[in-house]
């Protein structure tokens, strides 16, 4: 058990280091940062602020994890919320009460991502493109099921998924930390992750050898499409209200980064939710920290291009090779091998 | 008929069939005012999207665009308003940058060996991050040349003026077809895109090619941008978001096969002109809201998508038989 422990740990380190790094830094500019506050029965603080903001990308990020790892990509998440959003909205308004809400909401949710996964699975079309459709028009979807206008409620039960408070932490959180939870445990506790992983090696090998390769992708981007509808229902809860043109626009890039910088391989294969979780999370505290430190928020995107540089560099299969061969040459010899295989 | 031209003959059918619709609902459409709109209202994109046909026929894609188009508005606005350039020296220097800015890209995507579309999608955040930082303000652009540039234009009978900007992007589309048919760094672009390996084991210079496709891409970016300010007379970062999109689309509905090796330049021209016929129609209706722009053009895309399916696959079947 233990040595299972230490191999996860080793794979979440550079993440976790990378975090503490950002965190210290934040907090000897700033002394308060740390301050935890327990106040109305939750707590309060930057540091919940950051895990309370991120909800949406880590959610987004949980998805496109499996996704990615399939060796896809879904482009839609962004448009899948604002459409979620709207039809949260345009339920509970229209009298429904907040189960069914959410349960018609999920299902759509599903719905785009069953599309997704039929376009990707049985007409094999390139995910980057079979999602840019829903990508498109996704949108024009949204401002159709909220007629254009910003569709805003006030059900206290949807509001409560917001800005509620569950166990001390706020309501996103909870929500986020039980899914993600729940989807590790799924994939992991299962050969579903292994499956999952084989398909993103190689898709034809892994249906000669048997793996109902159509079934799994369409439920990749279901669990993605999945994720979109929960992140949607909390970013129109949290402003009460649902903006087609607004929610989610340019999440799903930034759900893409948090899975970059938790290290998963673009090119597919080996993948670890935590550590996209942890992406997301590092990508919301470098947010706040530039809030934070007066910066001009302008330099976000600067600093998140350099971070995408900077792990490219790392993943390159070309650095990589050149790089132990620096460092120790008997591990070099045996890379090259293996990517030569 | 050959079947590479099967899905160029689609769209041009398409925009034939369309605009009849079009013209006999409001006569109207068939003015020469509007053709002249048509032209002006989607030069920027047109251009844009010439750069991105090359990008896509390699096998490669380009997320930047958007960005580099609002940073080359807001650095012209900046510099014509902070110091005397006269704004060609300004349309020369911008160029400069921003085809170094793609050819970088290009030379990530090659010695990186890193995915094209991950690539650029930095490149998306750096430009427009740096389009940020320069100014988060629209700023007007005053200076007189461009009022004398916006003077240019050729007076179609009818009324319709084809304007500088509208005959620019067809010059670019004109330069875009003789380079891709008509030159060697055009049929490397194909043969990339027909297979890497294949490309290299034939002689392609892949390196060069990719790089001078991104620095392409970025030189066309650039002069998208300068219409763009010209069109806007402004400078504004949060300009032209998702302009790379509406590219991408253009590409795709014009017949070029997304895992690219095979499609036309002018295609791409067709399918600018069928996504601004639609903007064009919804104006004339005025009932209709525009987000059902949005959805008919991602229908579009889908039914272009699946028809790309179908001739591939008609074309694997030939071979088996054959």
């Amino acid at each position: 058990m233990t040595s299972i422990l230490r191999t996860y740990l080793a794979r979440l380190l550079p993440q976790l280091i990378a975090l503490v790094a950002i965190v210290i830094a934040i907090s000897m500019t700033f002394p308060g940062f740390l301050n935890l506050d327990f106040q109305n029965g939750r707590l309060y603080g930057s540091l919940i602020d950051i895990l309370n903001r991120g909800a949406p990308v880590v959610l987004l990020a949980i998805g496109m994890t499996v996704v990615i790892a399939t060796k896809g990509i879904d482009l839609s998440v962004g448009a899948v919320m604002a459409i979620c959003g709207a039809v949260a909205a345009s339920f509970i308004t229209s009298g429904h009460s907040l189960f069914e809400t959410i349960l018609i909401t999920l299902a759509v949710g599903l719905l785009c991502g069953m599309w997704n996964g039929i376009l990707v699975a049985v007409l094999d079309i390139q995910p980057i493109i079979a999602t840019l459709v829903l990508m498109v028009a996704g949108r024009g979807i949204a401002q159709l099921v909220t007629e254009g206008a910003i569709l805003t409620f006030n059900d206290p039960g949807l509001i409560f998924i917001g800005s509620g408070s569950f166990a001390g932490l706020p309501m996103p959180v909870v929500v986020w930390l039980v899914f993600g939870v729940l989807v590790a445990l799924l994939v992991r506790q299962s050969a579903l992750g292994m499956l999952i992983e084989a398909i993103g090696v190689n898709r034809q090998a892994s249906t000669l050898s048997g793996v109902l390769t159509p079934v799994l992708l369409i439920a990749a981007y279901m669990l993605s499409g999945l994720c979109a509808a929960i992140a949607g229902i909390i970013a129109a809860a949290d402003i009460r209200g649902a903006d087609a043109n607004n929610a989610g626009l340019w999440l799903e890039l930034d759900a893409i980064l948090a899975v970059v910088v938790g290290g998963t391989s673009l090119l597919g294969g080996r993948f670890s939710i935590a550590a996209s979780v942890l992406g997301a999370i590092i990508i919301q505290a470098i947010n706040t920290g530039i809030l934070l430190s007066g910066f001009p928020p302008e330099f976000n995107l600067i600093i998140k291009a350099a971070i995408v540089v900077f792990i490219l560099v790392l993943q390159s299969p070309r650095f990589r090779t050149a790089f132990a061969f620096l460092a120790v040459p008997g591990r070099a010899a045996k890379t090259t091998e293996q990517e030569a295989k | 008929m050959k079947q590479k031209y099967l899905p160029l003959t689609a769209t041009i059918l398409i925009f034939v069939l369309s605009y009849a619709l079009c013209a006999a609902q409001y006569p109207n459409i068939l003015s020469t005012r509007v053709i002249g709109n048509l032209l002006t209202d989607n030069a920027f994109l047109g251009i844009a999207a010439v750069g991105m046909t090359f990008v896509i026929l390699s096998g490669g894609i380009d997320l930047s665009v958007g960005s580099v188009i609002a940073f080359t508005g807001v650095f012209l606005a900046v510099v014509l308003e902070h110091t005397s350039m006269h704004p060609l020296a300004a349309f020369a220097l911008v160029l400069a940058i921003t085809t170094l800015f793609g050819a970088l890209m290009g030379v990530i995507i090659h010695y990186l060996e890193m995915p094209a579309f991950i690539v650029t999608l930095a490149g998306m955040f750096l430009a427009r991050g740096m389009a940020f930082v320069l100014s988060i303000d629209s700023i007007p652009i005053k200076h007189p040349f461009y009022a004398t540039l916006k003077g240019f234009y050729y007076k179609l009978p009818g009324g319709g003026r084809i304007t500088l900007i509208g005959g620019l992007m067809l010059l670019v589309f004109a330069v875009g077809i003789l380079i891709a048919h008509r030159t060697r760094f055009g049929t490397n672009v194909y043969a990339l895109g027909g297979g890497t390996a294949t490309a290299k084991l034939m002689g392609v210079p892949i390196a060069s090619t990719t790089v001078k496709i991104y620095a392409l891409s970025g030189l066309l970016a650039g002069l998208s941008g300068i219409v763009f300010s010209l069109y806007t007379s402004a400078g504004y970062s949060l300009a032209a978001v998702g302009v790379e999109l509406d590219a991408i689309t253009a590409v795709v509905i014009g017949g070029t096969l997304l895992t690219g090796g095979s499609g036309f330049v002018a295609g791409t021209l067709v399918g600018i002109f069928i996504q601004g016929l639609i903007q064009t129609y919804i104006t004339f209706d005025g009932s209709l809201s525009s987000w059902w722009t949005k959805i008919l053009i991602g229908a579009l895309l889908f039914a272009f998508i699946l028809l790309q399916k179908g001739i591939i696959h008609l074309s694997r079947d030939d071979r088996q038989r054959a």
